[in-house]
């Protein structure tokens, strides 16, 4: 409270575009009245909540969480300080940022939802349609803008679409959730996992060069996944909103309202098989275009932003400070701006305090030359446009809040859902099995492996993929299993996930004990230093692996299930009782699970 | 005496404060440790470190810290510290526990007062002592005893005001959770009037219900939604002084948030 105060730094940047509507908080406040005396069907309620992004949690029905939105991962410094003031009022003092940009806030007691969503509104931010039947944040990859291997940068058109779309009357009530990814290049970004994937591409059309898209529909994850198709060479910008409408329509019409576990889009796409979805949707498109009797637009700022580096705080006599080569190693990426980096921020499993959301803000003041901050895909922060010669000061200030986590760009920050700590559909706490690995991998310098750099690991609590497992190189999914009449929690592992132009769902490979999954995870990495080629990575090696086509002493997944299996015997409960409990918890394990909300 | 302690305004606000400070009538007290004290004080302000209240709170212990602060039945008090409120909150509580009628906080914190420019001072004021009367308001005390025998009453509400990662973990049983943090609002250590009734309107309390608060150990935080809630005219609000930690070492029931794993949520 007192930092408000205190004379602000000149220049603070503040969106430009107002997501919130204020009377949208009133209005929830009064429907959680009616609904709480009984005067509206819950499942018209539970429709009503998701619209507005607070999901129901664990065993309970008094708490929610708040899905806080936050368009192309864009955030500003005024927006994470009260984000922080609300985690502390009406939260638990923490928040967590999402594989998917979003920002969220947990065991919300459903009755003060109202006043988030109010004080949401002072800065700008909205959690509308962050959950339930919609389009929901439309994502950009942290880079655009500044990615050495961008054709263009695509912010303009995420913020664009996300603007179009928000509250717009076509998207209330879709068969099932919509999801946008843009991207700068196929590394960066995740377009082939989801409805609608956006690649920049330029054209040469009579010697003019023409900005469009590469655009893949109908990729997604979950129980069942499938990796998207390309709709056509090259989509020129002004088609980017017709393409959206006309998807957003078939999907509407034709989408499975009925079955819920399948009506993703995705699904249509596979039943209908991909050309004759591709041929509904330029068909379609030709027909939006013909029939728009107003011509509609997208409203795209593509106004520069305004970089300009804050005053130095770069002092020339400070030493360098303890580890700094090696968070600047495995947490600083070069910008294709010279002399400019971007900073990633790492998190454990995305959970970040109150303090430093508001120390995140204050160095986005005072090191960030444009001034806001980029939601990550992996739970982290980007802090963009750090001069070079402000790094080693920055770095110094990171430390002094417990934000210069080591590894950020590397295997070592695992992906976890929420799990048990908050999730209705959780089997196991995959939440803090995330936190667990990475602490491994730090403990081990395994982020300083080059080796292990372009490897991914990611843990869903359930089937639904949450997490991401699938596109890991390294996935688990979590379950229950049994000896005898004991259970332990037993994840799935899945091998050889990937997400780029190759993309790519894991092959599923074996059956890990909670208990067991650092040491399997660090006997295929042994597997893979002992049968390594000169210039491999692991991520390479297993995807050899996985195809068959690796001529070591492994030749295949069979391989690795022989070297892991006398790891994943469960032992006695008498000889080894932990082996029976989850992390977090004291008491043997047993699967509880709530009302799911997936299909809500 | 001065206008802006009319008991109808419930808390001081620091420019009117300002004001009144070379009024002798007023006594102005801060709760920080005597170190922070010594450094630098409102000017004009009488130390009590709250350690030295918390020691002792019999009725002859609070009165005679109040007559050697200066503080007669008639003096106006307002209370400071750096702690958004809790701290002062919990002596607000005691002078009015032994029938003080005209105490209040300070709308904002020592440090914030600092920010705004306000005159501070490292002298300490001469203290005349005065005399105070003891007339137990015991409208305001809940003891766990009393607590046990009211809590299933329908007209009760029972107020847990630590954090919400403690609330879930253990709880009395029947409480409901209001963080402190709650109950602040952007540079004031409390929510303006309306803000206040809006929190309690949308979790469906009633302004005419008993309403008890805790909090972990000595009712610092649950002192603040005391006052809090006293400060928006709810007539009838306790304080269970002995908060959680009397109530667990009694082997009272307790009520927990099964089957989730919230603290692996927390980044702390
Ligand atoms: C059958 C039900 C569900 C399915 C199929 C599902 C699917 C997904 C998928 C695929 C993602 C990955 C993001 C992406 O698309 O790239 C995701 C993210 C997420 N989902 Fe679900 N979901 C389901 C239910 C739930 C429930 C009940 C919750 C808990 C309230 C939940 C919480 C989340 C969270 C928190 C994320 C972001 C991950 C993170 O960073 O923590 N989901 N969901
Ligand atoms: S993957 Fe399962 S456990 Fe994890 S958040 Fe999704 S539904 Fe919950």
């Amino acid at each position: 409270m007192a930092q408000q105060l205190r004379p602000s730094k000149p220049a603070d940047k503040q969106s430009k575009i107002d997501w919130s509507r204020r009377q949208e908080a009133e209005n929830f406040a009064e429907t959680v009245k009616l609904f709480r005396q009984g005067k509206i069907d819950p499942d018209m309620f539970r429709r009503f909540r998701l619209q507005h992004g607070a999901y129901g949690t664990r065993m309970t029905d008094d708490y929610a969480m708040v899905r806080i939105k936050v368009p192309a991962g864009q955030v500003y410094p005024n927006q994470l300080e009260k984000i922080a003031q609300l985690s502390e009022m009406y939260s638990i003092g923490s928040a967590h940022f999402s594989t998917r940009e979003n920002i969220q806030l947990h065991w919300v007691i459903l009755e003060d939802v109202s006043e988030i969503m109010q004080s949401l509104s002072d800065v700008g931010m909205t959690s509308r349609e962050a959950c339930g039947n919609t389009v929901r944040n439309v994502m950009c990859s942290p880079m655009s803008g500044v990615c050495k291997d961008e054709i263009f940068d695509t912010t303009p058109y995420a913020l664009a679409i996300a603007r179009f779309m928000l509250r717009n009357p076509i998207c209330q009530g879709l068969p099932r959730k919509f999801k946008f990814n843009f991207t700068c290049c196929e590394k960066h970004g995740m377009i082939r996992i989801v409805d609608v994937g956006l690649l920049p591409q330029i054209q040469e059309i009579d010697g003019e060069k023409r900005k469009g898209f590469k655009i893949f529909l109908g990729g997604g994850l979950g129980n069942r996944s499938f990796v998207g198709h390309q709709l056509e060479d090259f989509t020129p910008v002004e088609d980017l909103l017709y393409t959206s409408m006309a998807v957003i329509r078939i999907f509407d019409r034709m989408g499975d309202r009925k079955n819920l576990s399948r009506n993703r889009m995705r699904y249509l796409v596979n039943d209908l098989g991909w050309e004759k979805f591709q041929n509904l949707v330029l068909k379609e498109r030709a027909v939006v275009k013909a029939t728009q009797s107003v011509i509609v637009k997208l409203n795209i700022d593509d106004s520069v932003n305004e970089i300009q580096r804050p005053i130095s705080v770069n002092d020339e006599s400070a030493s360098v400070p303890d580890g700094y080569a090696r968070w600047e190693k495995t947490n600083v990426e070069k910008q294709s701006q010279s002399g400019f980096n971007s900073v990633f921020i790492g998190l454990e499993a995305g959970d970040i305090t109150a303090n430093q959301l508001r120390s995140v803000a204050e160095i986005i003041r005072d090191y960030s030359a444009e001034g806001f901050a980029r939601n990550g895909f992996s739970q982290n922060i980007v802090i963009r446009y750090v001069h070079d010669d402000d790094l080693k000061s920055m770095y110094s200030r990171l430390i002094e809040n417990g934000l210069a986590k080591t590894g950020s760009l590397t295997m070592a920050s695992a992906v976890g859902c929420s799990g048990t700590t908050s999730c209705n559909l959780a089997l196991t706490n995959s939440h803090r099995l995330a936190k667990e690995v990475q602490r491994k991998f730090l403990e081990l310098n395994y982020d300083e492996d080059d080796d292990l750099k372009d490897s991914t690991i990611k843990i869903s609590g359930c089937p639904n993929s949450c997490g991401q497992h699938q596109i890991a190189t390294i996935g688990f999914y979590g379950g229950g299993g049994r000896h005898g009449t004991d259970m332990f929690p037993n994840y799935t592992m899945s091998l050889g996930g990937k997400f780029d132009e190759d993309a790519m769902l894991g092959h599923h490979t074996a059956r890990v004990p909670v208990k067991r999954i650092i040491p399997v995870i660090l006997k295929i990495i042994e597997l893979f230093k002992e049968n390594k080629q000169s210039d491999d990575t692991l991520a390479k090696w297993i995807d050899r692996v996985v195809s068959g086509n690796e001529s070591s002493k492994i030749t295949g997944v069979d391989d690795i299930k022989k070297a892991i299996a006398p790891l994943i015997v469960p032992p006695n409960v008498e000889d080894e009782p932990d082996f029976y409990m989850d992390y977090g918890s004291d008491t043997n394990y047993h699967t509880v699970t709530g009302k799911g909300e997936c299909a809500a | 005496m001065c206008c802006m302690i009319d008991s109808d305004i419930p808390i001081i606000n620091s420019k009117l404060l300002r004001e009144k400070i070379q009024e002798n009538s007023i006594r102005i007290v801060d709760v920080r440790r005597e170190q922070e004290y010594q450094q630098g004080h409102i000017t004009n302000s009488v130390n009590l470190p709250l350690a030295k209240l918390l020691a002792d709170d019999s009725s002859e212990s609070i009165q005679k810290i109040a007559q050697d602060l200066g503080i007669s039945d008639e003096t106006p008090a307002v209370i400071y510290d750096d702690t958004f409120g809790a701290l002062s909150s919990r002596v607000v509580w005691a002078l009015q526990y032994i029938g003080h009628k005209d105490v209040k906080l300070l709308d904002v914190t020592f440090s914030q007062w600092k920010d705004l420019g306000y005159e501070i001072s490292t002298e300490v004021p001469e203290i005349e002592t005065a005399t105070h009367s003891v007339k137990i308001n015991s409208e305001i005390m809940a003891t766990a005893e009393y607590l046990e025998k009211v809590k299933e009453n329908k007209n009760v509400v029972i107020i847990d005001n630590r954090e919400r990662l403690n609330y879930l973990e253990q709880h009395i049983p029947g409480a409901i959770n209001i963080p402190y943090r709650t109950l602040a609002s952007d540079g004031k250590i409390l929510r303006t009037k309306e803000g206040m009734k809006t929190l309690l309107k949308n979790r469906g309390i009633s302004e005419d219900a008993e309403i008890i608060t805790y909090c972990g150990s000595v009712g610092t935080l649950s002192g603040l939604a005391y006052y809090a809630l006293k400060s928006i005219g709810v007539p009838n609000v306790k304080l269970y002084v002995h908060s959680f930690k009397e109530w667990k070492s009694l082997e009272k029931p307790i009520d927990k948030q099964e089957n989730a794993n919230y603290w692996d949520l927390s980044a702390e």
